[in-house]
């Protein structure tokens, strides 16, 4: 199989991640935008892995999935957390901080 | 061959699934389509010889991110149906989006056009057990240390008082 199939489709994920990263407005969209993200550059290593013939891609990517779940648990949190006393999860709406 | 083929089939359920996550306005089936890319992405990972990955996959992400979302979309009480998606950074964040791919689809066939994949059973649960507690120990420790310290955080942030 080609390596440039397995790239390409990592590139074709995570653009579209970058996309609903920027134009979605809940919060929690965001997030599941970043979780399309991290899954292509996993991809990307276990593509390379095998690439490459070694198993130190497999080991990357499993860090990363360990590091998406801490990740996905803390920004729920802080979601929820934001929810609680803004009553929004809208993000056009939290602008305090604009200059 | 079938290799192919099923890389063509899971990559094309992953794609349409993907679109379906960034564009749906309704929330709680962009949660069920993540579902099925985190799912689909499984299959990709075995065609890479990476059996343990995609068991992970299925048991972190599918058994326990997507619901995780869940509980967020239920918890922050988002609206079910109807979700503004008029956003006013629609036509930049296409512009964006259409701009890297095309950056990174011409540097990834420029780069590696024509390399092959030559998949052996490089990926074994062993060889990878081998790899991450031999060389990488620290580093798996580490990880632990973070995980306890997202779970004490995420208790503190949520936690009512």
């Amino acid at each position: 199989m080609q390596l440039a199939q397995y790239l390409t489709l990592a590139a074709i994920l995570f653009s579209l991640g970058v996309y609903g990263v920027l134009t979605r407005r809940n919060a929690v969209m965001v997030l599941m935008a970043v979780e399309l993200m991290l899954n292509a550059v996993n991809l990307n290593f276990l593509a390379f892995g095998a690439f490459r013939d070694t198993t130190v891609g497999q080991v990357f990517a499993l860090f990363v999935i360990a590091i998406a779940a801490a990740e996905v648990g803390v920004g729920l949190a802080i979601v929820m957390l934001v929810h609680r006393n803004r009553h929004t999860v809208d993000l056009d709406e939290l602008d305090e901080m604009r200059g | 061959m079938s290799t192919q083929l099923a890389f063509l089939v899971f990559s094309a359920v992953v794609v349409v699934a993907a679109w379906r996550v960034v564009t749906t306005p309704n929330i709680v089936r962009a949660a069920l389509a993540l579902m099925v890319v985190l799912g689909a992405m499984a299959p990709l990972f075995v065609l890479l010889a990476a059996e343990f990955v995609a068991t992970i996959q299925v048991l972190v992400y599918v058994g326990a991110v997507v619901v995780l979302f869940l509980f967020g979309i239920m918890l922050t009480r988002s609206p079910m149906a109807a979700l503004p998606t008029g956003s006013r950074y629609r036509i930049p964040g296409l512009v964006v989006a259409v701009a890297l791919f095309a950056v990174l689809a011409l540097s990834v066939r420029d780069a590696f056009g024509d390399q092959e994949i030559d998949v052996r059973s490089v990926g074994t649960t062993q060889a990878v057990g081998d790899t991450l507690l031999r060389t990488h120990v620290v580093a798996f420790e580490a990880a632990s240390i973070l995980l306890l310290a997202a779970l004490i955080g995420s208790i503190v942030l949520a936690r009512r008082d």
